[in-house]
């Protein structure tokens, strides 16, 4: 057997995450297992209610699973209480949201500011560190502006530079453009796929829209709360 | 972490600044009440302090019958005093220095076509050393005129109710049947911590007053000024040993006069100032509980308008204890500017306050440090409740808001 060249970043086994008791019972996720090695671009498509915001949650290490495994970089996520899962979010995860999150009435420069907050990092380098993460979506010259003053799709840069600023193992993007025209969902998913190959940052999103999903890798396709299929994209297999 | 904290929360309440005032007026209010208060008391406190050391604090005053307050007040079936008390008082007591008979009466003093009722003193001329009060113009009696000549000195009051601009030495006017010729005008000294007018009196020598007024030599109260250096305790104790000799008290039996000591009397008016000055402090601590409920209310309704904000921090890695804190934080603040602009308002009004009512301005340090401390501790206590909320909310279901 050849062996893996790529390390596993993430690894779901039989995982269920079960909301309600008896005839209220609904799974969400009701038997999921994948891995994802670092440097991939997953796409996670489905129809809705099918479980993806709710794998998304798991993987993001703001919800636990009911039953089975979840490892990241090899811990096992289950077993760690709040805080800690906190601290794995501060130091692994960057979060794209399809209604973006940023908080209102603050820069764009302090919502990238904002993970490194908590990450301990001085006044100087988080601004230096959060001007870069600008830079690299192209927004560089909008720090100061606040979310009312940008579009939804600088808004949705803006979030992708928070991502980015603390120097995540994986982006977790749930719809990131769902909100956005085709021309900004198209701009968002350069972005996106830019990152992914130049800098090798793992990516792992949700879409329900094929063109964007045609950015990533690999799909993995849900329905019911089970994973029907996981296969490259016409892209990955190229 | 913290500092980042502390301009988050500033950062928090001026966005709202309007609504952050309001949200603190409580404790603006309580606190301004608290230290207005204060500030004020201490100033009346003082001023007490000050008015009886203008009285003379080395005066005692000698009464008979027991446990009665300030000069010549209610009936006493105790027996009254003797000149002869008197002599004897100042040649074997080396603690007191002055020892005179006081007497006085409310009376209608006449000049010409002007008449004015007033309170006349009958007294000898050590009474002026003893309180202190020295002559605008004129005399004080002589030895010959103690022993009961008809002579008066007048309180400013009395000379500008019957002379107006008129110089009133050497005039007679007329008390009763008694006529007197005017031989000096007191220095005026204002009002009296009782409020009362103290230059609105007559003092005319003792034996004058007896024969010609009271119709008895009784001595209804004895004035008496320690010397220098002797202590109260001393004073009090030499003479009610004499006293009790001088009276035939039995060893068994309780004394049948009082001596008054200034002492008391300013105990007394501290007492009653700081009785007030507790009650107010209640009321200001009710307000303060107040405001700490208002500051809850704001917060919880803060914490619910930020749900999502909340989320978003904890979804980049904020844990539970640090959006606690980021609330707390907020809720000190914002109780700790309250406290200040309390304070400063506080400062204000006392200062008001005191010009007011005529007393000296003192500002406390120690109140407006634990008025600071109080306000902070409204903020910690009420802000709580709400940050814990805040601290317990599921992320998932935060960003969802
Ligand atoms: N907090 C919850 N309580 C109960 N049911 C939930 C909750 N969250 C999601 N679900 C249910 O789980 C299923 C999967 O939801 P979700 O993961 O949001 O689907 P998707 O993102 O694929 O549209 C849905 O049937 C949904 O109603
Ligand atoms: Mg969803």
């Amino acid at each position: 057997m050849a062996t893996d060249p790529a390390p596993t970043l993430i690894e779901l086994r039989d995982v269920y995450r079960i909301y309600g008791h008896g005839e209220a019972e609904v799974r969400a996720l009701d038997g999921v297992s994948f891995k994802i090695t670092t440097g991939e671009f997953v796409a996670i498509m489905g129809p809705s209610g099918s479980g993806k915001s709710t794998a998304m949650n798991v993987l993001g290490c703001l919800d636990r699973p009911t039953r089975g495994h979840y490892l990241f970089n090899g811990v096992e996520v289950g077993g760690l209480d709040r805080d800690q899962r906190a601290l794995l979010r501060r130091h692994y995860l960057g979060f794209i949201f399809q209604g973006y999150n940023l908080l209102p009435r603050t820069t764009a420069l302090q919502n990238v500011e904002l993970p490194l907050i908590y990450k301990g990092i001085g006044r100087a380098e988080r601004e230096a560190r959060a001007l870069a993460a600008l830079d690299r979506v192209g927004l560089a010259k909008r720090s100061h502006h606040e979310p009312s003053e940008l579009s939804g799709g600088q808004q949705q840069r803006v979030a992708i530079a928070r991502a980015l600023a603390s120097d995540p193992k994986v982006i977790l993007a749930d719809e990131p453009t769902g909100n956005l025209d085709t021309r900004r969902s198209e701009e968002i998913m350069e972005l996106l796929q830019e990152l992914n190959r130049r800098e090798g940052l793992t990516i792992v999103m949700v879409t329900h829209e094929d063109d964007m999903a045609e950015f990533a890798d690999r799909l993995i396709w849900m329905v019911d709360g089970q994973v029907e299929f996981d296969r490259p994209t016409r892209k990955g297999a190229a | 972490m913290l500092w980042e904290t502390f301009k988050l929360a500033l950062q928090a309440i001026r966005r709202n600044t309007m609504r952050s005032f309001l949200t603190v007026l409580g404790v603006v209010i309580g606190v301004a009440a608290v230290i207005a208060m204060v500030t004020i008391g201490a100033g009346s406190s003082a001023q007490v302090t000050a008015d009886v050391e203008t009285l003379g604090a080395n005066r005692l005053m000698l009464s008979p019958g027991q446990n009665r307050m300030g000069p010549g007040s209610g009936s006493s079936s105790a027996r009254p005093f003797d000149l002869s008390d008197i002599d004897k008082i100042v040649e074997q007591l080396g603690s007191i220095g002055v020892a005179v008979p006081t007497a006085t009466d409310q009376l209608v003093a006449v000049f010409g076509n002007e008449n004015y009722q007033t309170s006349v003193t009958g007294t000898d001329s050590g009474y002026l050393t003893l309180s202190e009060w020295e002559l605008s113009s004129g005399r004080g009696f002589t030895d010959a005129e103690e022993r009961g000549r008809s002579v008066c000195i007048l309180g400013q009051t009395v000379v500008d109710e019957l002379f107006g601009s008129v110089s009133p030495v050497g005039e007679d006017i007329r008390l009763g049947t008694l006529s007197c010729e005017v031989i000096g005008v007191l220095e005026p000294k204002g009002a009296s911590t009782f409020g009362t007018d103290q230059d609105d009196v007559i003092i005319i020598p003792f034996r004058t007053y007896a024969r010609r007024i009271a119709g008895t030599m009784d001595v209804p109260m004895i004035s008496l000024m320690m010397r220098d250096g002797v202590s109260t305790d001393r004073a009090v104790n030499d003479l009610t040993a004499l006293m009790r000799e001088i009276r035939r008290i039995g060893a068994s039996d309780e004394d049948d006069f009082t001596i008054n000591t200034m002492e008391q009397l300013s105990a007394m008016l501290s007492g009653i100032s700081s009785v007030l000055t507790g009650l107010l402090s209640a009321v200001a601590g009710v307000s303060l509980l107040v405001g700490g409920i208002g500051i809850m209310n704001i917060m919880l309704v803060s914490v619910t308008e930020r749900t999502r904000e909340i989320g978003i921090r904890m979804a980049v890695g904020a844990q539970s204890g640090q959006v606690l804190l980021q609330f707390l934080v907020e809720a000190i603040v914002l109780s700790s500017i309250g406290g200040l602009l309390g304070i400063i308002l506080g400062m204000a009004l006392g200062f008001v306050g005191a010009n007011a009512l005529n007393v000296p301005f003192i500002p406390d340090p120690s109140i407006i440090l634990i008025a600071f401390a109080f306000s902070a501790a409204v903020g910690v206590v009420f802000g709580y409740f709400p940050a814990r909320s805040a601290a317990r909310l599921d992320p998932i279901e935060a960003l969802r808001h």
